[in-house]
């Protein structure tokens, strides 16, 4: 009995549990590292990679010639001097831009009509959405292929009835970007939709029937009311979307491996195609880190702006505060404090 | 306007605008699905009306390794999940209820992997995994879906079990349970809807990867996604075909998604947005 009321007060957690460290035996103040460990072991493996992917970036490291001569920064002035990785970026910029916004404002548009309306149909369709985002963005670049090729493709006769003949798609240089955003679009649109509708759904009501007495117009209390309330869940589903969006590599490249030309080399797209194809391993690598640098400060900035609307929207609330030390603490940004008292 | 023709007029836009985005998301998988029972000489002369046929069934099912992709890829996701059950269940459970030294700073660690490029990930990886013999092999590309599914089983979980009032166990232990009959009894059935949906939306993510089986492996073992681009490659003549590796690879996903489609919210935001 003594020895479970011992375990007992160590779940307390939180502030009783902290005050009594030296008190706890050392058995149990070891058991939280030791249930974490091997999920951590299991998955640090991943920052040998990322280690090593800085150093490598300074080397000659080939796949061909593994001794490699320590070269300082020559691969990164080298790729700050090549036109393809100023195209490289624009690419990845442009994709990510468009890919996005389109996707944050047709997922908003379509989570505010299926907020609104309750009958079987919308029922149905809140199921049904979701069947693009489950299927890989691989296949659904294969299902496109069958929807946009000539001869057998619906689109294609769809248009030759309107007599738009010998639309290229991915195959030509004007139509490559819109045809990958495209596939980016509906693969991914529902992702947004879900996340934004379950935003709506936990709205509270009763600030929605004070501005129906007050007779507010639909769309000033969209704008004064709903959207600042969605706020938090447009700003998660808006990081999800761009982090992936600027790493997107699946869809391009299966549709067709960064051409026609250079018109779709994203940074992903350039490293792979330098790093495997022509297997210059420590050319690709600053590319990608370059990458990694610009996730990570859109991801950070994101979460700054995220961190603040939930603050606003939701009051103090412990549940709030748990969250924003935990979005704090992810990428790091400054100190979790000012925005609190700002706020 | 009349309020009442304005209303009808309202609730028409509403429907219409959903009808057309439905289109636009629901269309291609329908087409898809007609073209596997289009043969290929009616392929191109044929829209919707045609005589079908299971001829593309057969021919990807029999005359090609289709099962053993299928097998490559639920071997890897399965077994992906698994482990991450394994490992990242007590784990999520010490996030929740243990207060210990750089708790959090772990916990982002585990979820900033989410997040890093994967193919930054992978060209190292590529390196060290030939060097352990791990690459073209069932353990290498289960370890590096660690990355996929790790984070979202400790996130999610671990919200699932701060929703659980610390006093059910409390109460559990004075009437004499052990730790891990607490968890095994009153704790597992309690976080099970959690588990059992972040667990599937691992095994589609682990499915539907793309980048890491292909730099990772690819001779030996070949995931659905893998081989399926090989019908972009080759096979502008037989479209059934590649409708039907389409169809098959996508209907796991697709079913499992129905399956948990009230969690869906929670596994997708990794716990930020609870739906």
């Amino acid at each position: 009995m003594g020895l479970n009321k011992n375990k007992a007060t160590n779940k307390e957690g939180g502030a009783a549990l902290a005050t009594d460290l030296n008190v706890v035996p050392l058995k149990n103040r070891i058991r939280p590292y030791l249930i974490v460990a091997p999920a951590l072991l299991i998955t640090i493996g991943i920052l040998i990679p990322f280690g090593m992917a800085i150093y490598y970036s300074l080397t000659t490291y080939t796949f061909r010639r593994p001794i490699a001569d320590f070269v300082w920064f020559r691969n990164w002035i080298r790729m700050f001097q090549a036109k393809d990785f100023w195209n490289a970026v624009w690419v990845t910029v442009r994709y990510a831009f468009w890919a996005t916004l389109v996707e944050m404002l047709l997922g908003l548009g379509i989570a505010m009509l299926l907020g609104n309306t309750n009958n079987r149909f919308s029922r149905i369709l809140r199921v049904a959405l979701i069947f693009p985002l489950m299927v890989a963005p691989v296949i659904g670049t294969i299902i496109w292929q069958l929807m946009l090729s000539h001869g057998v493709g619906i689109i294609d006769k769809f248009l030759n009835l309107l007599g738009i003949y010998g639309m290229q798609w991915g195959a030509s240089k004007k139509t490559a970007m819109l045809t990958v955003v495209m596939i980016d679009v509906w693969v991914n649109c529902p992702f947004v939709i879900i996340l934004i509708l379950a935003g709506i759904q936990s709205l509270p009501k009763s600030p929605f029937e004070s501005a129906k007495i007050d007779g507010g117009s639909g769309w000033f209390n969209f704008m004064n009311l709903t959207l600042p309330m969605l706020k938090p869940s447009i700003l998660i589903a808006l990081l999800f979307r761009l982090m992936a969006a600027l790493q997107e590599f699946g869809i391009i490249f299966s549709l067709t491996k960064g051409g026609p030309g250079d018109t779709l080399m994203s940074l992903s797209v350039t490293a792979y195609t330098t790093g495997y194809m022509y297997q210059k391993f420590s050319n690709a690598l600053p590319y990608i880190l370059v990458l990694w640098y610009i996730v990570n400060k859109c991801a950070s900035f994101i979460v700054e702006k995220w961190r603040i609307s939930q603050y606003q929207a939701a009051g103090k609330d412990v549940e709030v505060e748990k969250k924003q030390r935990f979005w704090h603490k992810f990428i790091k940004s400054k100190d979790a404090g000012s925005a609190a008292k700002g706020a | 306007m009349s309020p009442t023709a304005k209303k009808r007029l309202y609730a028409v836009l509403k429907n219409g605008g959903l009808a057309i985005y439905s289109v636009f998301a629901l269309f291609p998988l329908l087409w898809m699905v007609i073209l596997t029972f289009k043969s290929d000489a009616e392929m191109l002369t044929t829209t919707f009306v045609f005589t079908p046929t299971l001829d593309n069934y057969k021919q990807v099912l029999f005359y090609t390794d289709y099962f053993r992709y299928i097998k490559d890829s639920v071997i890897v996701a399965g077994g992906a999940v698994l482990v991450s059950v394994l490992a990242g269940v007590p784990a999520a459970y010490a996030f929740a209820r243990y207060e210990f030294k750089n708790k959090e700073k772990i916990a982002f660690q585990i979820l900033s992997f989410k997040f890093a490029p994967e193919i930054l990930v992978v060209l190292p990886l590529y390196m060290i995994y030939q060097k352990l013999g791990l690459y073209d092999s069932y353990l290498g590309l289960i370890w590096v879906y660690q990355l996929i599914s790790m984070p979202l089983i400790i996130w999610v979980v671990r919200g699932y079990f701060e929703d659980i009032s610390v006093e059910i166990e409390h109460a559990a232990q004075v009437d004499g349970y052990n730790w891990y009959q607490v968890f095994l009894k009153f704790l597992l059935p309690l976080i099970k809807p959690g588990l059992v949906s972040s667990a599937l939306l691992c095994f589609i993510f682990a499915w539907n990867s793309f980048t890491f089986p292909l730099l990772l492996a690819g001779i030996k073992i070949e995931p659905i996604t893998v081989a399926a681009t090989k019908y972009l490659a080759q096979s502008t003549v037989h479209y059934g075909q590649m409708a039907v590796a389409a169809t098959i690879s996508a209907l796991p996903s697709i079913i499992f998604a129905i399956c948990i489609q009230k969690h869906l919210v929670r596994g997708l935001s990794f716990g930020a947005v609870k739906g």
